[in-house]
């Protein structure tokens, strides 16, 4: 197989996304949730080895954390490209990464007695 | 957990309670819709690539080929105060795009499955998924103008659903029918716990 044919005719965006992973499609380390949240730990301004797209990233997330599905939409990268970068980030210290209290099979009732309070008042 | 709580220690935040939502079904069942009509934040679209591996079948020359597709996956948030927040994720409803939902459907607290009673069918595939891996979920019947009004026991019976799987029926453009369906399957989520430690305890 030819990387011509993987790509097929508008391949412009997506040899772009996969040169920006280095042809990685999973990441390295943990399993990220699209939930996780992220906060920056560091100033893109500070590191100018930083691609734009993760010079973007640290922007967005230098004052407010914002969970992966949100940045993945705000700066425009799909979910799994975006999952590599913040990988990289995080293994060099440019970020936080809080994982999500996820509910486990039998989540516990007062968190959802809270979310039913919760969505009784919207 | 513990390693989760020790983070989320270091972080500050061990008491930010994250939940997701899915939001399924067919091809415009009004997924989007639903999603838009309770998010605190205009809803967000993001895309996943995926790559495929062709069937092989219908090349000509026999050689296996990949391709790749954009599966679009809808975002919205409710924010309840600074402790916990609910995400809402729309999702496509082929079933060729299980894989990748597994992805996002890890962890979740439950789901809605949105039918469409025009083509009711397009949301076996996503009360298959469901009901295969255990996840609590309910079933919301999406009411469009001028569509064939069924009972919802009918829709029961059409979809084989399990006796305790609610079915309620729904405007997802309207806020409060859409609060009302998230509503019932938290319920449900409840319902389901109780049963669940019940037998334990028998
Ligand atoms: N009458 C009526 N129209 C609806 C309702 N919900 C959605 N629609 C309309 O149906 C169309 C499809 O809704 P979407 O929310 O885009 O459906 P979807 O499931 O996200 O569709 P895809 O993402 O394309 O699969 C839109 O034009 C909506 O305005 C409803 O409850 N009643
Ligand atoms: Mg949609």
């Amino acid at each position: 197989m030819s990387s011509e044919r993987w790509f097929g005719d508008d391949s412009g965006p997506m040899v772009r996304l996969y040169a920006l992973t280095r042809g990685r499609a999973r990441p390295n380390g943990e399993f990220l949730d699209v939930i996780a949240l992220i906060g920056a730990s560091t100033l893109p301004e500070h590191d100018l080895t930083l691609s734009p797209e993760q010079a973007a990233i640290l922007d967005l997330c230098r004052t407010t954390v914002f969970s992966v599905a949100e940045i993945a939409s705000r700066v425009n990268l799909p979910l799994n490209v975006l999952r590599v970068l913040l990988a990289d980030l995080a293994e060099d210290g440019h970020i936080r990464v809080t994982h999500p209290t996820l509910p486990g099979r039998l989540p516990d009732d007062q968190i959802l007695r809270e979310v039913l309070d919760g969505l009784r008042a919207l | 957990m513990d390693s989760v709580r020790s983070d989320l220690r270091q972080a500050g935040m061990q008491s930010f309670v994250a939940l997701k939502i899915l939001i399924a079904g067919g091809f415009g069942a009004g997924k989007t819709t639903m999603v838009g009509a309770v998010s605190e934040i205009q809803p967000l679209r993001t895309e996943e690539y995926l790559t495929e591996a062709g069937r092989g079948v219908d090349n000509p020359d026999g050689v296996e080929r990949k391709t790749t597709t954009t599966v679009a996956i809808d975002f919205g948030r409710i924010t309840f105060d600074d402790r916990m927040a609910l995400y809402l994720f729309g999702t496509p409803g082929q079933d060729r795009f299980w894989f990748f939902w597994d992805d996002i459907a890890q962890g979740a607290l439950g789901a809605v499955v949105i039918a469409d009673t025009r083509r009711l069918e397009d949301c076996f595939p996503a009360v298959d998924y469901f009901e295969r891996r255990e996840m609590p979920f309910v079933v919301a019947v999406n009411c469009f103008d001028g569509s064939r009004r069924y009972r919802i026991d009918q829709v029961s019976a059409a979809l084989d659903l399990d006796p305790g799987t609610p079915v309620v029926l729904c405007d997802a453009r309207d806020r409060t029918s859409a609060k009302q369906v998230l509503i019932t399957l938290v319920e449900r989520v409840r319902q389901e716990k109780r049963q669940a430690s019940a037998a334990v305890s028998r």
